[in-house]
């Protein structure tokens, strides 16, 4: 079965009710009509652009563009996890933290799902490769942005209680070690949650995107366990590595807490 | 080497609007500080148990500050805040052995307070608690910041001979910052009032 080809003029059709959306919201005066409109340019723009480079990507199939790709994605994906966390590690290493954590657990849980699981020839082929790494990523870097934030926010709040631990002579890692575990676990809850909900409450996108396409749906069930356990894993490992870094960074060589290190709250927030 | 009584030595110490400021503490010995709020005491307590950033030399015996690593440091001199803060449910939690009965009841505890949930205890309560959590911890030299600020005058001479009777037979060595001064003439052994951005002797009456 081949996919009923969309054309832009139904896609402009459907933009109308974006537009009346836009329109109801102005009148209530909810303040998101400009918000919204910008946004529905950006999907556009961003996704026609990301089509393109895909097209070419697909055309020339080469290691070395692949491997472009991916890097970019992980740094664009690093700079959205510095950009949502509310107080953030100053001098770099909120965007450090991030990007080696989506690095280590993205990079190396998607190597291994190519090479062991899917195996298509040759494992770099971007049809495979890509989604896969953007599926991780998107899902990853909410977990690293949302244990990051929590730790430092957490930090910041309990900070008479670590100083109290300190002052009793434990060691940095004891007196922020419950503020450390309870992070980690809310940058993965998400992924659990999803996993548990999958297929009952909601249909995975990606599952659902195959089925359009003419896939069975055992086949699509199949993909989508396999990539569910993938970004689950991808998540837990990348938020447990940037939660460590990040709270050790948050203390000097002299078990010092150092909240000096964090900038200052976003405006209003 | 750090678990037996020893001098704190303190030389060329800065920290905030406090310059140079050199000291010993013998074991055994209570240094009173006094001097206005705002004026430094609790920076320079803070710079002693190592938790901000600060220039000098701190010893305790012949050990340097920056030579064991800093809770170590922190086990033996331990700072207690004005505002402890507590974090779990409570109270004996905080605990790591049960302190004795005996003494509960010196510093005017109840003896079933250990199983109490930290709300439960009155800031009065909170600070002799605190004390006694300190105490538990078994440090060799304290830096004591008002402990007694949030007490009323019978259970702050109460708590005070208590201290110093541990003080005393443990040879501990004692930073205590006070501002009344009928407890200072009452536990010091040296007075040093803040001045400025140094520390001056002030001498007994």
């Amino acid at each position: 079965m081949d996919v009923i080809e969309i054309t832009w003029w139904s896609l402009a059709g459907t933009s109308l009710l974006v537009l009346g959306l836009a329109v109801c919201t102005h009148l209530a005066r909810m303040g998101v009509s400009r918000d919204l409109l910008i946004a529905a340019v950006r999907t556009v723009i961003q996704l026609a652009l990301i089509g393109l480079v895909l097209e070419t990507l697909f055309a020339f199939a080469a290691l070395q563009w692949v491997v472009l790709m991916g890097v970019a994605m992980v740094l664009i994906a690093g700079r959205e996890v510095m950009a949502r966390q509310n107080r953030r590690l100053t001098g770099g290493w909120a965007f450090g933290i991030g990007t080696v954590s989506m690095f280590l657990s993205s990079f190396t849980v998607a190597a291994f799902a190519l090479t062991v699981v899917i195996g298509p020839e040759p494992w770099y082929t971007p049809q495979y490769s890509i989604p896969l790494l953007g599926m991780m990523l998107g899902n990853t870097m909410t977990g690293i942005a949302l244990g990051l934030d929590r730790l430092t926010d957490t930090a910041w709040q309990q900070r008479q209680v670590i100083e109290g631990r300190l002052m009793l002579g434990q060691s940095w890692s004891t007196a922020i070690g419950d503020i450390r575990r309870d992070a980690m676990r809310t940058g993965m809850i998400p992924t659990i949650n999803a996993m548990a909900a999958a297929g009952v409450v909601s249909l995975p996108g990606m599952m659902t995107g195959q089925i359009l396409a003419g896939t069975p749906p055992a086949l699509a069930v199949k993909y989508q366990i396999l990539v569910m356990f993938l970004i689950t894993v991808g998540t837990g490992f990348g938020t447990v590595a940037s939660v460590l870094i990040g709270a050790r960074r948050l203390f000097d060589d002299r078990e010092r807490l150092r909240l000096d290190r964090l900038s200052l709250p976003r405006k209003g927030a | 080497m750090l678990d037996t009584p020893a001098r704190l030595t303190i030389r060329d110490l800065d920290c905030g609007c406090l310059t140079g400021v050199s000291l010993t503490v013998d074991p055994g010995e209570v240094v009173c500080l006094s001097g206005p709020s705002g004026g430094g005491k609790s920076r320079l307590l803070r710079a002693i148990a190592d938790l901000d950033p600060h220039s000098g030399d701190v010893w305790w015996g012949d050990d340097h500050q920056g030579g064991v690593s800093a809770h170590q440091w922190r086990q033996q001199v331990m700072l207690l805040p004005a505002e402890a803060p507590w974090w779990f449910e409570r109270v004996g939690a905080h605990f790591p052995a049960c302190p004795e009965a005996a003494d509960l009841a010196a510093v005017g505890l109840p003896a079933d307070a250990l199983g109490w949930p930290v709300t439960r205890l009155s800031s009065g309560e909170r600070q002799r608690a605190a004390l006694l959590r300190m105490m538990a911890h078994k440090p060799r030299a304290l830096l004591l910041d008002e402990p007694t600020a949030n007490l009323d005058a019978a259970t702050t001479e109460r708590v005070e001979a208590w201290l110093l009777r541990r003080i005393r037979a443990e040879r501990l060595t004692v930073l205590w910052v006070a501002h009344d001064m009928a407890q200072v003439k009452r536990i010091a052994g040296r007075h040093l009032r803040i001045n400025g951005n140094s520390l001056e002797t002030v001498a007994w009456t």
